[in-house]
């Protein structure tokens, strides 16, 4: 199930990525590869497989009830499209 | 026809802690927008969730306080769906019959008759949204202070054991306070950390299928929630009744006009795309892990009404007054108890003078200068007729004020209660030769001038004597 030229200059822009025309034909051959291969896995016979959550066999780790880090306003706010009133503007909601 | 409503719950608590769910960004309510932000909570690419080992134990406490199983490896899900308030594009939460933290318990709620049970569905842990807030000119914009707050659901089984506003009310009053008492939330609807949407659905008495159900969202209050259901359970049985067709559908509460409104056609489940979230490996919890926060758990606000009012005989209203947002005043009124005096004089006493001044004052019993020890001592002065009740409240009043013991007032202030029989006798014959008119109507039948005798003698013993024995002895010496 390749991807079209279209789809991808549209995922791009819902992306926000300025990608140049050489970037976007790297970019449609590559994704479709990764594609090909999902198509190859789908034909996988896995009944009477356990189901497994994880990938690898890892157990969650977690972390002290401590604040640290965290970013200022500004920062927060430098990489929105547009800001206001020091929130990140977005667009109207139907509800 | 006769209608079964049936109302099933589900209920958001944010939980107590210092910092959110997969961030360390602080959880706190209010402030300045956008302040408690970093790449994970704001979803930027890269970023990676770490759990918060305080709200995975008040989740766990909860759910054992609740009776559920714990599932001893449990995962979290992407919930996928798109709003401005949701910076990844899904939620992290729990999906599944036997994944989330605690599932398959019950929680008791007093009855007319005892207790009824309430059956419980799960108990997860997830993350709030941020808050989308509407800006001059029509714009909107996002406040990410509360996106990724720690967030607890707690879902009633199917089919529902509620069936009235009351049940309701009721279920979600003892499941707020027990929330409270455990520590894991601060159970504030004012502000959203407990927030409420039942569904509701009616059939036919004997009925063995459930009818269409809506849930409602807006509500502000636990009274909202009890009219919403009456309305909307009303509103059902009224449009059956004239013919009408019922649709699964969410509604909004009006508070103002007191009616419910359709808000939108409800999702199907699989448009969530619920799937394992890759950047969290599965949590393991060990049975020593568990049984060590099981055995750790207070005592919870129901087993402690029941032991009020069992075991100390109190009635159920005194034992409400007790089972407060506040742990530390039935915590108060147990060490009082075990101190030794009356539980019921007790409770009157932490009710009434004590309560009136700390809310004055606005201070908690453990700050203010009264112990415990202060109103058994008080107590024990009244039981053992000591003093009586005007001198108690004055008493109380200094105590208050200067911390010293009531007992250690009465003896400097020499206020000891006057019981001696001969000596109010003496008083009470006293007041009579004073006063002959008095006595003359008490004899033409005006019997209620005995008060106005009664009185004297109280000014002549500086108000010590002891009222019932005044009252007794002068009505013996009346009627000679």
């Amino acid at each position: 199930m390749p991807i079209s030229m279209d789809e991808l200059r549209q995922i791009a822009d819902l992306a926000r990525l300025r990608l140049s025309d050489v970037e976007l034909e790297a970019m449609h051959s590559d994704l479709n590869r990764v594609l090909t291969h999902f198509t190859h896995l789908q034909e996988l016979q896995l009944a009477g497989v356990e189901v497994s959550a994880h990938a690898v066999d890892a157990q969650s780790v977690w972390d002290n009830d401590e604040p640290s880090g965290g970013l200022s306003r500004e920062q927060a706010l430098s990489s929105a499209p547009s800001a206001e009133s020091g929130l990140f503007l977005v667009p109207t909601i139907i509800e | 026809m006769r209608y079964v409503t049936s109302v099933g719950m589900e209920v958001h608590a944010e939980l107590l802690t210092k910092t959110k769910m997969f961030c360390r960004c602080p959880n706190a309510f209010g402030g300045e927008v956008n302040t408690r932000v970093c790449p994970v909570c704001l979803g930027l690419p890269g970023s990676l969730p770490v759990i918060n080992r305080q709200a995975v134990e008040h989740v766990v406490r909860t759910a054992l306080a609740l009776n559920c199983q714990i599932a001893m490896w449990s995962v979290f899900h992407r919930k996928n769906y798109f709003y401005p308030d949701l910076p990844k594009g899904y939620q992290i939460s729990q999906y599944g019959e036997t994944n989330p933290i605690g599932y398959h318990g019950w929680i008791e709620i007093p009855s007319e008759d005892g207790e009824n049970k309430v059956s419980i569905q799960r108990v997860h842990l997830e993350e709030d949204t941020g808050k989308l807030m509407h800006l001059p000119g029509g714009k909107a914009g996002v406040d990410f202070n509360r996106a990724g707050v720690p967030l607890m659901e707690i879902v009633t089984a199917f089919p529902p054991d509620i069936h009235t506003p009351d049940e309701a009310r009721e279920y979600l009053h003892y499941l707020r306070l027990t929330l409270i008492h455990l520590g894991a939330s601060d159970g504030k609807m004012e502000q959203g950390s407990f927030r409420c949407e039942p569904n509701i659905s009616v059939a036919p008495e004997g009925s063995d299928k459930l009818g269409t159900k809506t849930e409602l969202k807006n509500l502000g209050s636990f009274k909202a929630v009890s009219i919403g259901i009456q309305h909307e359970a009303e509103r059902m049985i009224s449009t059956i009744d004239n013919g009408g067709e019922l649709h699964q559908e969410t509604r909004g509460w009006d508070e103002g006009r007191q009616i419910s409104y359709p808000m939108r056609k409800k999702e199907r489940e699989h448009d969530y795309r619920y799937f394992p979230d890759p950047d969290l490996p599965p949590m393991v919890f060990d049975e020593e892990y568990i049984e060590g926060l099981r055995a750790a758990l207070p005592e919870l606000p129901l087993q402690r009404r029941k032991r009020y009012i069992r075991q100390l005989g109190l009635s159920a209203y005194d034992a409400s007054l007790l089972i407060t947002d506040d742990p530390g005043w039935a915590e108060y009124f147990d060490e009082a108890v075990s101190l030794g005096g009356s539980p019921k004089l007790i409770c009157n006493w932490m009710n009434g003078d004590f309560l009136a001044m700390l809310n004055e004052e606005g201070l908690p019993a453990r700050e203010s200068s009264v112990s415990p020890a202060h109103i058994v001592d008080l107590v024990a002065l009244l039981e053992s007729n000591r003093i009586n009740g005007k001198q108690a409240k004055e008493i109380f009043e200094q105590s208050f004020k200067t911390g010293e013991k009531p007992s250690d007032i009465v003896k400097r202030e020499g206020l000891e209660q006057l019981t001696d029989e001969s000596e109010i006798r003496k008083a009470v014959k006293e007041a009579m030769n004073q006063n002959p008119d008095a006595v003359q109507k008490y004899k033409e039948g005006k019997t209620n001038i005995q008060g106005f005798l009664i009185g004297q003698v109280m000014k002549k013993t500086q108000g010590k004597a002891n009222p019932e024995i005044v009252s007794r002895v002068m009505t013996e010496e009346l009627e000679r």
